[in-house]
């Protein structure tokens, strides 16, 4: 039965059923439960097919979405999910993770007045992926014969993991090298089991595996083997560095070493990859606060306090140098972050913790701001309010206010081209200055998103294929670039 | 991989040949690895005190302190580390100084031999000074003996040596005049605060390794911070060498207590609790 525009537009978004705030910022299980089926379905209804297709340019790896979505709306569910994975390798994961109010969703016409009316393709993603999985439907797809090119990935990160996807099924030799003992980089140690559970990224590194991606664990490049031993020693033919997140920033201000100080990066590898949340069965050890400050509006903030929370933590705080609108964060995550009962200090900056004879945290004495001119950005500038303090208790400090560039690999590859703050250049491909060395994802751009990271891994790869097949048979070239 | 080839104990500190063939073949004096014996295990780091790229291995001293250096003592032979992951950490900086003086006391006896052994294959004459309570707690000396122009013991009982520490018997040779042109220090954190006050006062380049407690050793967590000569720094991929004279001792100290309550409920009741968990390798 067609619905006719009218009777799609007079249906409600579907919110996701989740788990109550009480309960879950006690435990670790994840936090929306998913659609049933027939939420997915009469979601899907609401989608009204738009010729131009707003979604699909607010989306980095541009998912047929319309597509799928219509696949759904005939109970066509595992079709659906192939119709994304063939533009992005990751639905399970991008569902539960993309910021899609600023990129699918923000563009969709039913979202126009009240970005809470778009339709909800995020979740109508993760549905169609999660049924795949669930279900057992997951396929996979034929591998050509090999084309004799060997290609060295660093991390398996999103950018990592989508560039190995993508040129397995063209034909390559594909070599993942982790650092970790753990695939999955920022999804296995940053993201929480309440927001991406673990069997997910694993499943999905199990289904590259079986393709014929070989992954090296403990593996950390620019040590063990460095870029040239990979072409010269080794004979990989390109070399992909998708080795994402730096060294976190701390501020600079008295008291950043005390105990009970963390970075977001260190607290939330302790909990997410080394699993110290299950201390002691895993015995990673972890410091439960009982007044924790997180500093930071990002997702990264978001899951340092929701996780502190959930150890233990009896109050949690955000302290945040600008307002709540300009937080970075996703709108659920903190949306999610305030139900959980997790205050907000907003243009608030500190400028100093302190601390006891022993050396841990106690306190934190903070500036107020208020907002002033717009800077380049085009956000307001957070300004400070001139003998305006205040201080508050809190024995543990997690910092989240972002990284640097990680120098193991730029630092021992000569003539790597760099940026002023580290980030590896490349061209709008990929491709650094050295010849069959490309780069992607956080290395490049700095801190940004999981999706992001996917479409660097997938523009990398289509120029590796490009410019290897180049190199000999003129009729193996791939089609010409989108 | 990572297969337990060799194990032996030298009173409670445990001494491991791993096959490591990648690890083996890259890693330079002064690096150290990561390690986890089981897949719920800790990360620690443990300096490489030897390899050997023909037979793809490399040795590890363990001392035990703690759940994970106990739950790494008690694999054997045959069993295999859950994950090794290095060389980590930037090498030593080996160069001609003159004559070059060591400092080893607990792993620390074992870790300054590829030190010791790339100084001296570069004419250094080197002097290696190793500490420990008892004659019988001493290790790895034959090795270090063929590398070192002269090694010089001290113990707490004066069983062996000189009846003190490492930091006496350099405090004497100073006094006496003899010529030092580098020190490097390897073992608890005491001893390599203790060691650098005595060569302060002479003006002598002093590299300490710093021990601190880390996580991914990649550069990516921060846990390691230390403060040198008033700048932070991470002892995993800026270290783990530093000047001695300039590293912030106290916090130190304090950053590496940071988890001893909890480790020690751990470790005192972990007979009464656990079983090792079984070993899957990577």
């Amino acid at each position: 039965m067609e619905l006719t525009a009218k009777e799609r537009m007079a249906i409600e978004r579907h919110s996701m059923a989740e788990q109550p705030p009480d309960l879950r910022n006690r435990n670790f299980k994840e936090v929306p439960y998913g659609y049933s089926p027939e939420e997915a379905v009469a979601e899907a209804q609401r989608c009204l097919s738009c010729k131009n297709k707003p979604c699909v340019s607010g989306c980095p790896v541009e998912v047929p979405i319309p597509e799928f979505i219509a696949l759904i709306a005939e109970k066509k569910f595992a079709e659906a999910a192939r119709v994304i994975k063939t533009k992005n390798v990751l639905p399970a994961v991008c569902g539960r993770v993309c910021p899609q109010e600023n990129q699918c969703e923000g563009k969709c016409v039913r979202g126009k007045k009240d970005i809470t009316q778009a339709v909800a393709i995020g979740n109508l993603e993760r549905f169609v992926a999660d049924y795949e999985r669930e279900n057992n439907l997951m396929e996979l797809p034929e591998i050509p014969k090999k084309n004799g090119f060997k290609v060295a990935v660093i991390g398996s990160g999103p950018s990592g993991l989508t560039v190995a996807g993508d040129l397995i099924k063209l034909g390559y030799e594909v070599t993942i090298y982790e650092a970790f003992h753990r695939g999955g980089g920022v999804l296995v140690y940053g993201i929480p089991e309440f927001r991406l559970p673990k069997k997910i990224v694993e499943t999905e590194i199990k289904a590259l595996e079986d393709l014929g991606v070989k992954v090296y664990y403990n593996s950390v490049i620019g040590r063990l083997h460095k870029i040239n031993d990979l072409f010269n020693i080794m004979g990989f033919n390109a070399v992909y560095i998708g080795v994402g997140a730096g060294l976190p920033i701390f501020l600079d201000i008295p008291g950043m070493n005390l105990n009970g100080v963390f970075s977001a990066n260190e607290y939330l590898t302790r909990s997410n990859l080394m699993k110290s949340y299950l201390f002691p069965k895993y015995r990673t050890p972890m410091i439960i606060g009982k007044e924790v400050a997180v500093l930071g509006g990002g997702n990264v903030a978001m899951d340092s306090a929701r996780t502190a929370m959930r150890l233990g933590a009896e109050k949690v705080t955000i302290v945040y140098r600008r307002a709540r609108e300009q937080m970075p964060a996703r709108a659920a995550e903190a949306h999610h972050a305030e139900e959980e009962k997790i205050e907000f200090k907003l243009l608030s900056n500190p400028v100093e913790i302190y601390g006891n004879e022993d050396g841990w945290a106690t306190g934190m004495k903070c500036q107020r701001y208020e907002l002033g001119e717009p800077d380049e950005s085009g956000r307001q500038r957070p300004v400070p309010i001139e003998n305006s303090f205040f201080e508050f208790d809190c024995d543990q400090v997690l910092v989240s206010i972002g990284g640097q560039a990680n120098p193991l690999i730029t630092s021992t590859t000569p003539d790597m081209k760099v940026n002023k703050w580290g980030y590896i250049e490349v061209d709008d491909w990929g491709r650094t200055n050295r010849e069959f060395v490309y780069a992607g994802g956080d290395i490049v751009t700095g801190a940004a998103t999981v999706i992001s990271a996917m479409g660097a891994g997938r523009r990398a790869a289509k120029a590796i294929h490009e410019d290897l097949i180049k190199e000999t048979d003129e009729t193996l070239r791939p089609p010409d670039k989108e | 991989m990572y297969e337990i080839l060799k194990k032996s104990e030298i009173f409670n500190v445990h001494k491991m040949v791993i096959k490591a063939p990648e690890i083996a073949d890259s890693i330079q004096a002064g690096q150290f690895v990561i390690v986890m014996g089981n897949e719920y295990s800790e990360r620690i780091p443990l300096t490489v005190s030897d390899w050997n790229t023909d037979t793809g291995t490399i040795t590890l001293y363990i001392l035990e302190v703690g759940i994970s250096t106990l739950e790494l003592a008690r694999m054997k032979i045959g069993d295999s580390l859950y994950a090794v992951t290095g060389p980590l950490g930037v090498p030593s900086e080996i160069k001609n100084y003159g004559s070059v003086v060591l400092g080893g006391g607990c792993y620390g006896i074992g870790g300054i031999y590829p030190i010791a052994k790339a100084c001296k294959e570069t004419g250094n004459k080197v002097i290696s000074i190793i500490e420990a309570r008892y004659s019988f707690m001493f290790y790895h000396e034959k090795e270090l003996h063929a590398v070192s122009d002269q090694v010089l013991y001290a113990t707490s009982d004066g069983s062996k040596g000189k009846k003190g520490k490492v930091e006496d018997v350099i405090r004497e040779m100073l006094e006496k005049g003899v010529k030092i042109d580098h020190a490097f220090f390897m073992g608890c954190t005491q001893m390599l605060e203790r060691c650098s006050e005595v060569t302060r006062p002479y003006a002598i380049p002093t590299t300490v390794a710093l021990n601190s407690i880390m996580l991914d050793g990649t550069g990516m967590c921060g846990a390691c911070r230390v403060s040198v000569g008033g700048e932070t720094k991470f002892t995993c991929v800026d270290g783990p060498e530093f000047d001695g004279h300039k590293v912030d001792w106290k916090e130190l100290y304090t950053r590496k207590s940071a988890y001893v309550e909890r480790e020690t409920v751990v470790y005192q009741s972990y007979s009464h609790r656990w079983e090792v968990p079984k070993v899957k390798s990577a």
